[in-house]
């Protein structure tokens, strides 16, 4: 007797809001390309049952300064095009960087302590050079923080860049930057669903629309606690569909910056032998986190090594076939 | 499904002999209902009865044991779509293919280094699970060779891969006493496979070209024929099919209690051809989108690791965090003036901390405390990491002879407990660290430098 299984289909009443990142001449901006998340209306990839309207989207991390603690595996990938902002977002875009994710490192005082003036300027060299959408980090210092992304909000006005980070202790001057300046912000909490909620809430209710908000849950890499954040991903993403507005948010993660701190992506010498090949090593713990992070509803990762861009660019293409 | 008590009444003689013990047979099926009480203590329970009770009793997704003693595989009996909901409880079993076709030197080598590849992680052992032997060659005594061979420098779980039942039986000749799987049964082939596995008693796949109302009718037919220990293969090999094709199996299993596909599945991470990239990428798919069997068509250490990794995490129960082991860790090669910090034994607590002293490239002596697995603000708050348990750590790691200096950095929410440590530790200076981890390196070049 032949059997007729029925495949099951979940009925989700709710959307992830749709984000558009940049803006074209014609919106306001100067960027050649936008990129625009969000939109699912099922879990990633289950095209069976909901629609997946926009591909996850790429983000080429890279730094003001040239970076002092990176693993010498990405330090060789980059080469010189580190050595500066404007060849290394060059760069990027040609290894088929769809957004640039500019961390402002210089600006730390423990660093070059850049200005925020210097700041914004070295943004507006990069926005010269490249057509891509960007999202702007500040130094990861609150004060700071605040004054160079006010600055570069400024000076980049209607370009909708994303500034990053807002955090529950500090994100008012940044949302009210981006308010003024026609940008979006990256909402940080600490791998928390109340907490991504709640921040959601706070910002939007200094009056930024929910469409300029993305949320970053806090990425813990392979081996570092990617099961929390997979999880709270996932139970995110879940809230979303079953209609929790203020869960619906694209979801960022920063990928690169946490699988690339750990010892299996730096370390080379005095570790097991079968940890395998060092500059192999790096980019595929990073390929890994980024791929669990796909499944449980990443819209947007932040990469550091080319073949991982290379790679997530073709599991992506692959993904989104059916 | 688990059947309430008023359901299993239903299924009852309803005639209150008492001769179970209880005062009627309503009180029998409300202990039944709560496992306080074995159906066979009703004598007049029909076949019926029994059958519904049993399968409504069974898991979902059926225990699937391949191979033997300690090595042996179990999977399935899964009971949740989503980790956060309960847990994963059986990890996918990791399993090498080698082709009867390669040169024995060839076959022989990477069987040896799977079986030899072990790498530790918070404290757990983590291998590879078996090989799978496919006979690519055709041959039946080619086929029975490489088993041989396998055989010989294993005793991990095999996977026998032949469309040929009389190479299959062959092998299982020799290795059947193992309980290999047996792949395939296809819908052409199935009588025969099934013959196999029954001759044998070895649990059998199934497969069917990724129409999962064919693999149903394919499973119909050889649990008729009386085989009762299935692997399902769906028969998708791509990134966007396969996770269609598993999600759904596990919600047919799952959600519609769908027995004829309540089985592990088996699912291939990519063949000779795919590059270490796409295998990973496939591989850690599968492991986290519901694959109980992963046939990895390639061994590298390099891509072995991260797999087994990300297996160990996500198969992680949410309510039971991983602890650290309390103890003194090291990052680089501290000396006698390098820093000294303490934190909890709280997993994800441990790997932030530890992430970034090893990120901030400061070599530096980190204690553990056992705070029961909890964070550093809800084991405070607990009581669970107070001055004494800080001071008793920092002396049990026998911190006093490997340090120049008497000064210990604590975590910056408990910065109110500094005055208590400094008098359970008299003559140390305590410090205040940053409240978060990722203030760490810069905490170590500035304030400690100058501290
Ligand atoms: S023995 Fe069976 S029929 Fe008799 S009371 Fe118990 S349950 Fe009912």
């Amino acid at each position: 007797m032949p059997v007729t299984v029925e495949l099951p289909k979940e009925k989700w009443n709710g959307k992830v809001r749709e984000i558009t990142l940049g803006a074209t001449p014609a919106q306001g901006g100067t960027r050649t390309s936008t990129v625009t998340v969000g939109g699912e209306t099922t879990l990633p990839f289950l095209h069976f049952e909901g629609s997946i309207p926009h591909r996850p989207a790429l983000a080429v991390e890279m730094q003001d300064v040239p970076p002092q603690d990176w693993s010498t595996t990405l330090l060789e990938a980059w080469d010189t095009a580190a050595s500066d902002p404007v060849s290394w977002a060059k760069k990027a875009v040609e290894l088929g960087a769809d957004a640039l994710a500019v961390k402002l490192r210089g600006t730390h005082p423990e660093r070059q302590n850049r200005s925020a003036a210097e700041a914004a300027e070295t943004v507006k060299a990069i926005l010269g050079a490249v057509g891509v959408p960007l999202i702007v980090y500040g130094p990861e210092v609150a004060e700071k923080d605040n004054e160079v992304l006010v600055a570069v909000a400024e000076a980049a006005a209607g370009e909708r860049l994303a500034l990053g980070n807002c955090e529950d202790k500090n994100y008012r001057t940044i949302v009210a930057g981006a308010l003024a300046h026609g940008h979006l912000v990256v909402a940080k909490t600490p791998i928390d669903v109340n907490l991504a909620k709640q921040l959601n809430i706070l910002i939007s209710d200094m009056g930024l629309p929910l469409d300029r908000v993305l949320m970053d849950p806090t990425t813990g890499a392979l081996g570092y606690g990617i099961e929390y954040t997979y999880s709270v991903m996932e139970r995110l993403r879940l809230a979303a569909l079953m209609g929790d507005s203020m869960t619906q948010q694209p979801m960022i993660c920063t990928v690169g910056e946490e699988s690339w701190r750990q010892k299996e992506s730096k370390v080379k010498d005095g570790v097991p032998s079968l940890w395998g090949d060092f500059a192999g090593r790096g980019p595929l713990w990073e390929m890994a986190t980024a791929m669990a992070l796909l499944q449980s509803g990443a819209d947007i990762l932040v990469l550091r090594h080319p073949k991982t861009i290379k790679t997530m660019r073709e599991t992506i293409d692959k993904l989104m076939s059916s | 499904m688990a059947l309430s008590g008023l359901d299993i009444y239903k299924l009852l003689p309803k005639t209150n002999c008492k001769e179970c013990g209880f005062p009627t047979c309503l009180a029998f099926a409300m202990k039944l209902s709560q496992k306080g009480a074995e159906l066979s203590a009703c004598p007049y329970v029909s076949d019926e009865a029994k059958a519904a009770l049993e399968a409504a009793s069974s898991p979902p997704i059926r225990l699937i044991t391949i191979g033997t003693g300690e090595n042996k595989i179990v999977v399935g009996n899964e009971v949740v779509l989503f980790r956060h909901e309960k847990t994963f409880y059986h990890e996918p079993g990791l399993v090498v293919r080698v082709a009867d076709s390669w040169e024995p030197e060839k076959i022989a080598e990477v069987v040896s280094q799977v079986d030899g590849y072990v790498v530790e992680r918070v404290g757990m052992k983590l291998t590879l699970n078996g090989i799978a032997v496919e006979n690519v060659s055709g041959d039946a005594a080619r086929f029975v060779q490489a088993v041989q061979l396998v055989k010989q420098k294993t005793a991990l779980p095999l996977v026998l891969m032949s469309a040929n039942a009389a190479a299959m039986d062959a092998a299982l000749q020799i290795v059947g006493p193992d309980k290999p799987l047996v792949y395939a049964a296809t819908p052409e082939n199935w009588q025969a496979y099934a013959d196999l596995a029954k001759k044998y008693a070895c649990p059998l796949a199934i497969t069917d070209s990724g129409d999962l109302s064919r693999l149903g009718s394919l499973a119909e037919a050889v649990i008729k024929a009386g085989v009762a220990d299935l692997v399902l293969d769906p028969g998708t090999r791509n990134l966007a099919d396969s996770l269609a094709s598993l999600t759904q199996l596990r919600r047919l299993a799952l959600k519609k209690n769908l027995r004829l596909l309540g089985f592990p599945i088996l699912a291939f991470a990519g063949g000779d051809d795919s590059t270490l990239e796409e295998q990973s990428i496939l591989a850690t798919e599968l492991i986290a989108k519901y694959a109980g069997i992963v046939v990895l068509g390639r061994f590298d250490p390099t891509g072995i690791y991260p797999l087994l990794t990300f297996r160990q995490n996500i198969y992680t129960d949410p309510q039971k965090p991983i602890q650290v082991s309390p103890g003194m860790y090291k990052f680089g090669e501290p000396g006698e003036q390098s820093p000294l910090l303490i934190t909890t034994n709280f997993s994800l607590t441990y790997f932030t901390v530890a992430g970034e002293v090893e990120g901030s490239g400061v070599p530096s002596w980190l204690v553990i405390a056992d705070s029961e697995g909890m964070s550093v603000l809800t084991a405070w708050a607990a009581g669970k990491f107070d001055a004494e348990k800080i001071a008793k750590s920092v002396k049990s790691a026998g911190m006093d002879d490997k340090l120049g200096h008497r000064k210990l950095v604590i975590p910056g929410y408990v910065a109110t407990l500094s005055g208590e440590v400094e008098e359970e530790l008299p003559g140390w200076q305590i410090l205040v660290g940053p409240r978060e981890a990722v203030d760490i390196p810069s905490y170590l070049k500035t304030v400690w430098k100058a501290a």
